[in-house]
């Protein structure tokens, strides 16, 4: 398969998950949306590892992943905190950090 | 074959995507990318990334996503009362003009491209390409520093998400019955030679469940921990 497939589905994925990330309002689901950024990404990343038979896209793949478990974690943690507090599960609502 | 493979993948990472963003429950939202992300390995594979794509089922799609389910199921994402109506038919228009759009640059910048190489299939690979040998030697080798940089973070978002999610303001009065652990603590020479040779007559009488209740719960620090 051409390697170009490859980045054609990775740039799909990229548009669909930015799209959610402007329509939707929950919280959750815009995490969803990044996870979906990050890992058309990381297609794209293991794609070039492919084309230049280099295992270095790999790694930097897997340190992807690394960074979008803590983002994941982070993000979770701030929406059971909003919930703890009765806050509106709402990124339009949101509009202050200050504790 | 591999086509077959790749336009299977790639059209159920395609369609897990579109359920992440239509899907109306965060719950169904949850599930489908778990389906997403189950087609890219499988993408991963056919790009001889065997150890990847295991990672990506094992820690992503397992790990990662069980702990999306779990904040899904406690914040209730389905209870209508706390969602509002998704946005306007207007900023949904700009949205999708604006996914497209980003697509169609995305795919100029593809197709444009000068690379030769990337209307190929790649070169021929060695068998060992991809493996765990091979990540696991440039992750101690080459990359030894950005590896120990992740486990850091990973080790800083831990505690981090531990001081975001905790609970504020002690334990509540509602709780107040709760068992505590401290109120299984067995006196201090229970299990001792001086319980078997009856030392303990020299001391108090036990008393079972003495310990417990408000008495051990008022030397916990007030706002909590």
């Amino acid at each position: 398969m051409n390697i170009d497939w490859y980045l054609v589905v990775s740039a799909l994925i990229f548009s669909i998950g930015a799209a959610g990330v402007l329509t939707r309002r929950n919280p959750l689901v815009v995490l969803l949306c990044l996870e979906l950024m990050l890992n058309a990404a990381n297609i794209a990343l293991i794609a070039f590892a492919r084309m230049w038979n280099n295992g270095d896209g790999q790694i930097f793949a897997i340190i992807v992943m690394v960074v979008a478990a803590c983002e994941v974690c982070i993000g979770l943690g701030l929406v059971v905190a909003l919930y703890r507090r009765r806050l509106p599960i709402d990124v339009d609502e949101i509009r202050e950090l200050h504790g | 074959m591999a086509e077959v493979f790749f336009f299977i993948a790639g059209i159920g990472a395609v369609c897990g995507a579109v359920g992440v963003v239509m899907v109306r429950n965060p719950f169904y939202s949850v599930l489908a990318l778990v389906f997403h992300l189950l087609s890219l390995a499988a993408l991963f594979l056919l790009l001889q990334a065997q150890f990847v794509a295991a990672a990506q089922v094992v820690v992503y799609a397992g790990a990662v996503m069980v702990l999306y389910v779990f904040v899904v199921a406690y914040v209730g994402g389905s209870n209508p009362a706390q969602l509002r109506a998704p946005v306007g038919r207007g900023q949904q228009v700009i949205a999708v003009l604006f996914g497209l759009a980003l697509f169609v640059e995305l795919a100029i910048a593809i197709l444009g491209s000068g690379l030769k190489a990337l209307s190929t299939d790649g070169p021929t690979v060695s068998s060992t390409f991809g493996s765990p040998e091979n990540i696991g030697q440039l992750l101690l080798t080459t990359f030894l520093l950005p590896f120990e940089i992740a486990s850091f973070l990973l080790l800083i978002a831990a505690v981090g998400a531990v001081v975001l999610a905790r609970r504020r303001g002690g334990i509540g009065a509602d709780e107040a019955d709760r068992v505590a652990v401290m109120d299984f603590r067995l006196p201090p020479d229970i299990g001792t030679m001086a319980e078997a040779v009856g030392g303990r007559s020299t001391r108090e009488p036990l008393e079972l469940g003495s310990g417990g209740g408000e008495s051990t719960r008022t030397d916990r620090p007030e706002g909590g921990w």
